[in-house]
């Protein structure tokens, strides 16, 4: 578990956007290069690693699972220079009443730490007295002057959030960009344990990319991979000091969410419970009734179709620089997920019939 | 000037990393108002090696009732002038009010801080900087128009996590967990209103003024109120008092989006990078204009950068301390610097230097004659 906080750390200290994932892809090419048989990296940069299943030598084609969870991370990304201040518009889902306030870095032509500033009232439109303010409204300060600036930054710069981690205790961990780096440690945690395991099925795991944008990296590697069956590690709803009345929250720390619903596979569905019942690993089922919003999304309806389920780490304040999240929700992810690979026989798929069937 | 230039007092008075160190040190320490004490006891540190003894009181800095910290120099010759230098230890911040378990704190805000400001934001609470996060509900689960309301307060709690719930308790302060950074000629940092003045004055008190008998007031509690310099005002009771603030820099664009253009700033308080800002009215002091001119005289006499602060609201301890005792001159000068009382502000170095020498210049200069002159 130190091991995977520190990777941890390291993973969500760096940027990575959407779009733009190779400073967290390196990262996890070298966790994975002794974990796994096989690293490559696809076309859009997700990265595909295969752990070959002692099936592979069978005259038949060996069936494979794509364990997909996505390394890309929300952030900012430069559209104008004004004076020595940027304007800017967001990669992914903010909610712009957190963005006030936080430091920032400018991927220019070096990396400019900044300041993500809203303007004093008396200078914006009246009517946001008071208001919370709209992202046009809100300037990236540099310290650096007009001209410094001008050299080292362009429209279409990346910003990323420089939130540092913040270790809360032993067990828990804040920070931004932890949806989904968090479910990449888990699958790193999980290789970790297949490498003492034997299993028939060959074992993809795969850093998708842009995710919080088009889903493109799930959608690309489903397709090239063809994969037997498909699981999107991702986070899910934990209860936050200030959701209020929601209801579709989950505990943080005490177990972890299997998903159910249109983008699930029912029988892959009951698959990862019995086999949650039987190592008992804390879970709860977590009712995803239409679109999921996860990279299973995506892969479900790749090729001619790919049973998919959705494994889900609970989490705090999801899209903030202060996301939280249990080291022991990951460490189940990861143990549930080598249980199952462990058990998971060849003629799995004959077994996948619909109760009409 | 090439003289000016060479004499020790001048070159020794330079912010260098030695004294961007100590500012590190002093911002990332937390003293929100009723709570000074981790500052406090930098400054101590800072001072005891230098500071000689004071006829006045038997520990030299003396700490007072309230928790400023005052040190004392007497004058080495005669004529001499009593002057108060003053800077505040406090800032802005919070207090944890109420447990609701799980690692859930509700808390209230200490000092002027922007409601806007605090979601989705870091804090250090407590003696022990224990990290705690303000977090908002997920983007996903927003209600029809919830995003265009800011959140009160009371919606917001401070989250230390279940596994260090009882590691803090109720009555903590807490602030922005913000480190100090520098970014190329400027600091981004928590808390420079008013550590770059608490610097400053650490600074000035290592000088020499044998012309002066010299007050150096650490105070407490000026962002609720003023409080503490009011007391330690009244326990110096000086001649002339010199207030070092910070002041907000409103130097950004003006945007008059539906006229799709930017206007000029007019109301901008004071620009970054135009050096020493000093004060003429504010909403609680008009300087005494005697000082005003001496320090005008001296800046432009020696090519310290300054300018006036804009007239209107906001106030530096100078609101409490002119009005003590039957009325002591006082004057403010402060470092522009924008965003403050918000996770970070940020301000030029340069900016900081001339506020030093400018100070530096004007006590080096600073006669009984100037308050004989007619006010």
């Amino acid at each position: 578990m130190k091991n995977t906080l520190s990777f941890l750390k390291q993973l969500i200290n760096t940027a990575g956007l959407s779009g733009y994932e190779a400073s967290a892809r390196r990262l996890v090419e070298e966790a994975w290069r002794p974990l796994t048989d096989e690293l490559r990296v696809s076309r859009l940069g997700s990265l595909y690693g295969l752990k070959r299943g002692c099936g592979s030598s069978s005259q038949q084609k060996t069936p494979s699972v794509l364990l997909a969870a996505h390394i890309d991370a929300i952030g900012l990304m430069v559209t104008t220079q004004v004076g020595e201040f940027l304007h800017v518009i967001k990669i992914g889902g903010l909610d712009p009443r957190v963005l006030p306030g936080q430091a920032v870095v400018v991927h220019g032509r070096e990396e400019i730490p900044g300041l993500l500033v809203q303007p004093p009232d008396h200078l914006l439109p009246s009517r946001l007295k008071n208001q919370p303010v709209p992202i046009e409204y809100l300037l990236v300060d540099t310290g650096l002057s007009e001209r410094a600036l001008r050299k080292l930054v362009r429209t279409g710069d990346v910003i990323s959030f420089a939130q540092a981690p913040l270790e809360m205790g032993e067990m828990y961990i804040a920070g931004h960009s932890l949806d989904d780096r968090a479910a990449v440690a888990a699958l790193t945690e999980m290789l970790q344990l297949l490498q003492r395991r034997l299993h028939y099925w060959d074992v993809w795991t795969v850093a998708t990319v842009q995710e919080e944008e088009t889903m493109s990296g799930a959608r690309t590697a489903a397709f090239e991979l063809q994969p037997t069956i498909a699981v999107a590690i991702d986070v899910t709803f934990a209860k936050g000091g200030n959701d209020g009345s929601q209801y579709r929250l989950f505990p943080l720390g005490e177990g972890i969410t299997i998903g159910w619903g249109a983008n699930i596979h029912p029988l892959i569905h009951k698959q990862l419970k019995e086999c949650a019942e039987e190592w008992e690993i804390p879970y709860k089922v977590e009712p995803i009734p239409h679109r999921s919003g996860t990279d299973a999304w995506a892969m479900q309806t790749a090729r001619a179709g790919i049973p998919t389920a959705i494994i889900g780490i609970p989490l705090r304040y999801m899209h903030t620089v202060v996301e939280m999240v249990s080291l022991k929700d990951i460490q189940r992810a990861s143990r549930l997920l080598a249980e199952w690979i462990t058990q998971l026989e060849v003629d799995v798929m004959e077994k996948l019939a619909w109760d009409e069937g | 000037m090439k003289e000016e230039n060479l004499t020790p007092a001048k070159s020794s008075l330079r912010i260098g990393k030695p004294q961007l160190k100590l500012l590190e040190q002093l911002c990332n320490a937390c003293g929100v108002s009723g709570a000074e004490g981790e500052v406090r006891s930098i400054v101590l540190e800072q001072l005891k090696p230098s500071l000689g003894k004071s006829p006045l009181w038997d520990k030299n800095p003396s700490v007072d009732v309230m928790g400023n910290l005052i040190a004392h120099i007497p004058a080495k010759e005669q004529p001499s002038v009593k002057v108060m230098l003053a800077a505040h230890l406090d800032e802005v911040g919070f207090m944890l009010t109420k447990d609701e378990n799980e690692g859930f704190f509700r808390f209230d805000v200490i000092g002027g801080i922007d409601k806007r400001l605090m979601v989705g934001k870091a804090v250090w609470v407590g003696k022990e900087h224990i990290a705690g996060v303000i977090g908002a509900k997920p983007i996903h689960l927003a209600s029809e128009g919830e995003l265009e309301r800011s959140i009160a307060v009371e919606d917001l709690r401070i989250d230390v996590s279940p596994e260090n719930k009882s590691k803090v308790n109720v009555g903590d302060r807490a602030t922005f967990a913000a480190p100090f950074q520098q970014l190329g000629d400027s600091l981004r940092a928590k808390a420079l209103d008013d550590r770059l003045g608490v610097a400053a004055l650490i600074e000035l008190l290592k000088q020499s003024y044998p012309h002066l008998e010299l007050f150096g007031a650490f105070t407490v509690q000026e962002e609720i109120g003023l409080r503490g310099a009011a007391a330690a005002a009244y326990a110096c009771s000086p001649q002339v008092a010199i207030v070092l603030d910070c002041t907000p820099a409103y130097d950004l664009p003006h945007w008059e989006v539906d006229r799709g253009k930017v206007e000029e700033t007019v109301y901008y308080n004071t620009q970054l990078g135009k050096g020493a800002a000093i004060y003429v009215a504010d909403g609680g002091m008009i300087s005494d204009p005697r000082l005003v001119r001496h320090f005008i005289q001296i800046a432009e006499e020696q090519g310290i950068p300054y300018q006036i602060r804009q007239a209107g609201g906001g106030g530096t301890d100078g609101g409490a301390i002119h009005l003590q005792h039957e009325g002591i001159p006082t004057i403010a000068v402060s470092v522009p610097a924008r965003y403050l009382h918000t996770p970070y502000s940020l301000a030029r170095i340069s900016d900081w230097q001339s506020v030093l020498s400018l100070v530096h210049a004007a006590l080096m200069k600073l006669t009984p004659e100037l308050l004989t002159e007619e006010r």
